[in-house]
């Protein structure tokens, strides 16, 4: 889009260029679904105890991605060697449901999933005070039902959701959103669309999970960024989660009120 | 200042109160000056002691509840009952008050059989249940039915006052269970369900204040 709107002033020549460089303003700061730089995807929706069969469970959607997560236990590990007698273990599971995208995946695991799920159990892990459940487990499955990027940060936002909708002391909650860099523009709460961004330096995508207390558990990264500008993406990243935390808490004081 | 304010829902990592005169609770955490939630529920204060009443989740086994389990297995010395909980729970055969053959456990208990036990102690190997109490004992008829473990209060009611009310309505004999599991017991199959209908009802309007109340009047209506 930058590069286009420079022709387009070149061709039309000095007299509208003050105009055209408006114009490159405006798309430097606003994006493609017209969002301004710090500005997270809408509707984003929270609900506490949608799923009846499991302890704990909760959605959480942030633009066109829906996330479900249910938690069950802590229940006794299995297999049994698996076992740990000195804390409890946090067990997640992410899954993507093969209609959650344009064109169909195959359903089950694959690499991309296991690595996420992994990712989960770090980001989650340190707000949990599981220690006191030796042998025991607590099984997170997450399903992706709907994906438009940043699906691994709202499962984990689902996911602290429903564990502490299943009564699991946690220290906090957390708060997950992604932030990334387009071209040169660091943006917040990257969509399929801008995640793809071909044009100048390409997207770089940042993943990062915060307590609402401004505490990082989880940080990603995937692409080409310097320092200075990763400070001010974790800057925006820590802003974003604020707001995440407050629809968070806003579910599950709803549910209790019922 | 009023009971009613402070009943209110707290999140894991909320302060519920700040002032150095208050204690820590079940589910509470001293940070400083401030009590600090760990858990999911209803904050309440009492005598300057904050705790947090669990809103969901799964049944947390404690000692002294009487809970309704289903014999899992037959060891040589006891059985191993399921309680709902997170672990598998130990009757063992010294409860029982009268001789049984070491051989022939099954004819007192056998699998898949109900009982009402009493949980008797908890350590770090398991849960140790009790039968040596008034009530308590394997369950021969009636039928038993399954709610949410954290309504379990409200079935029961203050001092209760709840179950008391469905059990003079009904003329059943009602056992709540700890765990979420209850057991009616009545002359007639029509009024274990009629009980049944009850404690459906008061589960699902369990979040209304002065429930005792609406559950008389739903009484009074179902009769006519």
């Amino acid at each position: 889009m930058t590069t286009k709107n420079t022709q387009k002033s070149e061709i039309s020549g000095t007299t509208k260029s003050k105009k055209a460089a408006e114009a490159k303003d405006l798309v430097g700061f606003k994006r493609i679904d017209g969002r301004k730089v710090d500005e997270i995807r809408g509707p984003i929706k929270a609900k506490v105890g949608v799923v009846d069969n499991a302890d704990g469970s909760a959605m959480y959607q942030q633009g066109k991605t829906i996330a479900i997560a249910a938690v069950y236990g802590p229940k006794k590990m299995h297999p049994q060697h698996q076992q740990d007698p000195e804390r409890g273990t946090l067990r997640c599971n992410y899954n993507m449901i093969s209609f959650s995208v344009t064109e169909r995946i195959r359903p089950g695991t694959n690499r991309r999933s296991t690595e996420i799920s992994k990712i989960m159990e770090w980001a989650l892990g340190p707000v949990l005070m599981i220690d006191k459940y030796p042998n025991k487990v607590v099984d997170v499955h997450v399903n992706i039902i709907q994906a438009d990027a940043g699906t691994r940060c709202a499962a984990i936002n689902a996911a602290a959701m429903a564990l502490a909708h299943a009564g699991i002391p946690m220290k906090n909650l957390v708060s997950s959103v992604a932030a990334g860099k387009m071209d040169k523009t660091i943006v917040v709460d990257l969509n399929k669309k801008e995640e793809d961004y071909e044009e100048g330096e390409g997207a770089t995508d940042i993943p990062m999970t915060f307590t609402p207390d401004g505490k990082l558990t989880h940080l990603q990264l995937d692409g080409k960024i310097n320092k200075k500008q990763l400070m001010e993406a974790i800057e925006l990243g820590k802003k974003a989660c604020k707001e995440i935390y407050e629809v968070q808490k806003k579910a599950l004081k709803e549910i209790g009120e019922e | 200042m009023s009971e009613e304010k402070h009943r209110k829902i707290i999140v894991p990592g909320e302060v519920i109160v700040k002032g150095d005169e208050y204690l820590p609770g079940e589910g509470t955490e001293k940070k400083g000056d401030e009590i600090v939630a760990l858990k999911y529920g209803l904050a309440e204060e009492s005598n300057k002691l904050i705790r947090i009443i669990p809103l969901s989740g799964g049944y947390q086994p404690r000692r002294g509840n009487v809970v309704i389990g289903k014999v899992e297995l037959i060891t040589f010395n006891g059985w191993v009952i399921d309680i709902n909980g997170s672990e598998n729970a130990f009757l063992p055969l010294t409860e029982v008050p009268r001789y049984v053959n070491k051989n022939e456990l099954e004819d007192v208990m056998d699998i898949n059989d109900a009982v009402v036990v009493k949980i008797w102690g908890i350590n770090k190997r398991g849960i140790d249940l009790s039968i040596k109490s008034r009530g308590l004992g394997k369950i021969d008829e009636g039928i038993i039915i399954e709610v949410n473990p954290n309504k379990v209060p409200r079935v029961i009611g203050k001092e209760g006052s709840m179950i008391n009310l469905i059990k003079e309505e009904t003329g059943c004999n009602i056992t709540v269970g700890q765990n979420g599991l209850i057991w009616i017991k009545g002359d007639k199959v029509e009024k274990e369900l009629f009980a049944k209908k009850a404690i459906e009802f008061v589960t699902q309007k369990s979040f209304i204040s002065g429930l005792t109340e609406e559950i008389k009047k739903w009484f009074e209506e179902e009769k006519k």
